[in-house]
């Protein structure tokens, strides 16, 4: 299922300044002469069966701060296109930071700021001419906590990211079909589409929230804890969905749940008291973990 | 009962915990007699005036015979109140955006918060004096006392209502849900338009129905802007004839029946302020926010 | 409508034009130039005040305005200070009065009363508010106080060995003015402290109930400390409402600018002073700029009492206070390590 292929090779990084991909501790060489997928390798927009080539986006030494807290310390990492790669370590170590950098979320808490480079297949998301709103409508995100306009019916809380993105001229109907049939959400909802979306199930409204987030055709898409609030069935599912985004999409999932991150995850990188301490393929990381903090972590000797 | 294991409460404590607990009983009693004396003796001295005439007639002005209603008075506290509202809300519920999407919790926010804060503390009084000086006796808009300025001393009175409450209900409006649409790619006051506005109106309308009730009850601002009149008046640069005026001037007569137009007028204000209260507790009983 | 990957040219993705940003820019503006416009307004509203009142303050000294007991537009004399006296004196009476009832009622529908009847005590409570100011001092002038002279009379010749208390009993007076203040200014002390009393944590009650406490020693123990800074706030707010108020004050305080030595004697307030006196007051320069610097002698008194209250609150402030434990042990931890 899962098949990483060699980042060196991938020609859409048409990075202007390659960076160096990996942290000096991490294991990345092995991920990535692993697999190749195969979706993947045909780099060209037309006709594409398997699904959309998406991007690449990589962090070079970013520092995070809330205040005068400082959050996250110099992670560089590269999340591989069509692929989902998942964020694992304990309370506090800084991976939902580093998620919420990636589109530029994190600077919307008072006082938070972030230093260091961010890039979208090499172009870089902090530049000054870059626009917050277009770095997030290119970078959707899908939250911990499922949360539904409550003021909209199913069908319109898809539609807002629509409307709230002012893209105009788009069949309304057609974009709800069809990002609830990719959320697979449509055959539960199909006749009350005009409910209200606070009225689903914890599960769907979840994924009513992704479908809203790929009603506007993100490239990437960040998943904060999206399960962490649902029950276990309604988590199969939503795994499920994961699998199928990652046609279309790069996906960056954090999760606390590490048979989570084993079960939807190409790679998988572990994070403690705010630093990356390594990433690599997740069976990799799960069965042979080059660091000791890793193995420790995924042992469960603490967090 | 308290046998075997259960160690008995000694009957100090006992009698300590229903002697309080029957102090604060009776303490929300008490809290509560004002209420209905008050609404008791408007029913009783009032009521009796209730009529058609009562209500379609302005006062005349003589001094006995046919004193005539409160039509006209009325009618300019409905008129006042309404343009203090398209006064105050808008800008207040603006301030309160200000203050909950950028300015949180910065120096400046903290200053207007303050300030708003200052402005619900100003008596009304002392807004009628500011209006005064700087709108009536100067004759601006061709006129001295004119009803638009009173209209805007009311507004300056429902103003920091408006935004303290209005501030409060887009507190409550839930984080998630301004962040998942700022990441759909939302700009900000898309987020703000159709995100965070729709899910607060319940209680935005709560809070501005709250500033209206005080505003159509105030007097003070009035005198010294607006003065009363007889007759119907819909032209918001002359004087303007109100409720609290009318009552205010009434009250000050020496013919009973004058005094008693006082009392039905009275009534009627606090009959209209009341149902606008009643109408904002409802409307808050439908938003989805709790705190 | 839909990116495609491919076909994203270098940076045009990440951008919008100046057109598309500029709602956002134009709301953000407005947004703030209102919210600024309150600053101006006040400045403008401070200063304008200021200036009406230099005509008093020039002709006898802002001291003397404040502190002379002299209140006699007839001889040019304007000593506030029986004013002020008087504000202050009903708004204190009002205090004592409304507080402990209206702290009452509030932990009353908190904590006490059958979950049912809670909805409608609140909105009962919140009615007080809703009677306009002007109906209160009719009520004062012709429910209140002939029938509460009696009594006050009662009070008067039983309790003279108190302070300020007995002597004749005045119609209108201190006492009156201060009880219709006192049921007033109940509504806000009382919403307020309903506010902060429900955010006393359950498990803090729980705990002192766990303990064996009984619910009034819950109350004691859990509930009134940690709501303490919240209602003296409250009770500040009252005090700016109880202030400030006219029209009621005006009715039912007697209007004589004297300083009365009885709870029971007439006196007059500051507020009551302009809303009384402004009519024939604004033929005469100098008696309309004492008015006028009344009012802004009650803008000062709002302003200090509201910065008192909010510093008193803000003491109490849970979250400034975990703040405050954070830092300083963040400072004491200092060194490497602490991500969050």
């Amino acid at each position: 299922m899962s098949d990483p292929k060699p980042l060196q090779d991938n020609p859409m990084t048409q990075d202007p300044d390659p960076l160096e991909p990996h942290t000096g501790e991490s294991a990345a060489e092995d991920f990535a002469s692993s697999e190749v997928p195969e979706l993947v390798a045909n780099d060209s927009e037309q006709a594409m069966p398997a699904g959309r080539r998406s991007h690449t986006i990589t962090t070079q030494g970013l520092d995070a701060y809330y205040g005068d807290n400082h959050a996250v310390r110099n992670v560089t990492i590269e999340y591989a296109p069509n692929s989902v790669t998942s964020m694992i370590g304990p309370s506090g170590c800084g991976k939902s930071t580093v998620l919420r950098c990636l589109n530029r979320m994190h600077e919307e808490i008072p006082g938070a700021y972030a230093t260091g480079d961010i890039r979208l297949d090499g172009m870089n998301l902090y530049a000054p001419d870059v626009d917050v709103v277009a770095v997030r409508r290119a970078i959707g995100m899908v939250f911990q906590k499922p949360n539904p306009f409550p003021t909209m019916s199913i069908a319109d809380n898809v539609a807002a990211g629509l409307k709230l993105a002012g893209i105009r001229g788009a069949d309304k109907d057609e974009t709800v079909e069809r990002s609830l049939i990719a959320a697979g959400l449509w055959d539960e909802v199909k006749d009350r589409l005009s409910h209200p979306g606070i009225g689903l199930s914890g599960g769907q409204q979840q994924r009513l929230c992704i479908a809203r987030t790929i009603a506007t055709q993100p490239n990437v898409i960040l998943m904060d804890e999206p399960c962490s609030a649902l029950d276990p069935i309604a988590t199969l599912k939503i795994e499920d969905l994961i699998h199928e985004l990652k046609r279309d999409y790069t996906i960056i999932i954090v999760t606390h749940n590490m048979q989570q991150a084993a079960r939807v995850a190409d790679l998988t990188s572990f994070f403690l008291q705010g630093e990356l301490v390594e990433i690599g393929g997740t069976d990799q990381i799960f069965t042979n973990p080059t660091d000791s903090r890793t193995e420790d972590y995924i042992s469960g000797k603490f967090g | 009962m308290s046998t075997g294991i259960l160690p008995p409460i000694s009957a100090r404590r006992r009698r300590t915990d229903r002697l309080m607990s029957g102090l604060f009983y009776a303490a929300t009693g008490i809290a509560l007699v004002p209420l209905l004396l008050i609404i008791g003796y408007l029913i009783k001295e009032g009521a009796s005036q209730f009529s058609a005439a009562f209500f379609t007639t302005d006062p005349t002005g003589n001094f006995a015979g046919d004193i005539g209603g409160i039509r006209s008075a009325v009618l300019g506290t409905i008129e006042m109140v309404a343009i203090a509202t398209l006064i105050s809300v808008p800008i207040g519920i603006a301030v309160a955006i200000w203050l909950v999407e950028y300015g949180k919790r910065s120096k400046p926010a903290a200053i207007i918060r303050y300030l708003i804060d200052v402005m619900t503390g100003v008596p009304s009084v002392v807004f009628g004096l500011f209006i005064y000086v700087s709108l009536v006796e100067t004759g601006i808009g061709g006129s001295g006392f004119a009803a638009w300025k009173g209209s805007v001393a009311i507004s300056l009175l429902m103003l920091p209502i408006v935004a303290r409450s209005s501030e409060v209900v887009l507190e409550l409006v839930p984080n998630g849900l301004r962040e998942s649409a700022l990441a759909l790619g939302a700009p900000r006051w898309r987020v703000i338009a159709t995100v965070v506005l729709p899910t607060a109106l319940p209680g935005l309308i709560t809070g501005s129905l709250l500033a209206v009730a005080r505003g159509a009850g105030e007097t003070a601002p009035l005198l010294f802007t607006v003065q009363a009149a007889m007759g119907i008046n819909f032209n918001l640069s002359e004087r303007m004839n109100s409720l609290p005026l009318e009552i205010f001037n009434d009250v000050q007569s020496s013919n009973p029946a004058v005094v008693t137009r006082a009392w039905g007028a009275a009534l009627t204000l606090v009959l209209l302020v009341l149902a606008i209260t009643l109408l904002a507790r409802i409307v808050a009983g439908r938003s989805r926010l709790k705190p | 409508m839909t990116v495609e990957a491919g076909s994203v040219g270098e940076r045009s993705m990440l951008e919008r034009s100046p057109m598309a940003r500029l709602p956002d820019r134009a709301l953000r503006w407005i947004l703030t130039a209102l919210s600024f416009g309150i600053l101006l307004l006040l400045v403008y509203f401070f200063g304008k005040l200021s200036l009406e009142s230099v005509d008093v303050f020039q002709h006898q000294g802002i001291l003397s305005f404040v502190f002379s007991n002299d209140w006699n537009p007839s001889k040019s004399q304007f000593g506030g200070l029986a004013l002020l006296f008087g504000s202050v004196a009903t708004a204190l009476i009002a205090l004592v009065i409304g507080v402990p009832i209206a702290v009452a009622t509030a932990v009353f529908i908190v904590e006490l009363c059958p979950s049912r009847l809670r909805s409608p005590l609140t909105i009962l409570v919140e009615l007080l508010a809703a009677v306009p100011s002007v109906v209160y001092g009719l009520w004062g002038v012709f429910f209140l106080i002939p029938r509460l002279r009696p009594f006050e009379q009662w009070a008067a010749d039983t309790f003279s060995f108190l302070p300020w208390v007995g002597g004749p009993v005045a119609g209108p007076s201190y006492f009156i003015a201060g009880l219709i203040l006192a049921i007033m200014i109940i509504p806000v002390v009382s919403a307020i402290s309903r506010e902060v009393i429900s955010t006393v944590p359950t498990d803090h009650k729980e705990a002192a109930l766990a303990l064996g406490a009984t619910r009034w020693e819950m109350i004691r123990t859990a509930i009134l400390p940690y709501s303490r800074s919240g209602i003296s706030g409250a009770a500040m707010l009252g005090l700016g409402r109880a202030l400030g108020e006219t029209i009621a004050v005006t009715l039912v305080i007697g209007n004589a600018a004297v300083i009365g030595h009885q709870i029971f004697d007439q006196g007059y307030s500051l507020a009551a002073v302009i809303a009384n006196e402004f009519g024939e007051a604004s033929a005469v320069p100098l008696y309309s700029s004492a008015l006028f610097a009344c009012g802004l002698l009650l803008f000062i008194v709002t302003l200090v009492v509201n910065g008192l209250a909010r510093y008193i609150v803000s003491l109490g402030d849970i979250e400034r206070r975990v703040e405050r434990a954070r830092r300083s042990e963040r400072k004491s931890a200092a060194a490497p390590g602490g991500a969050a």
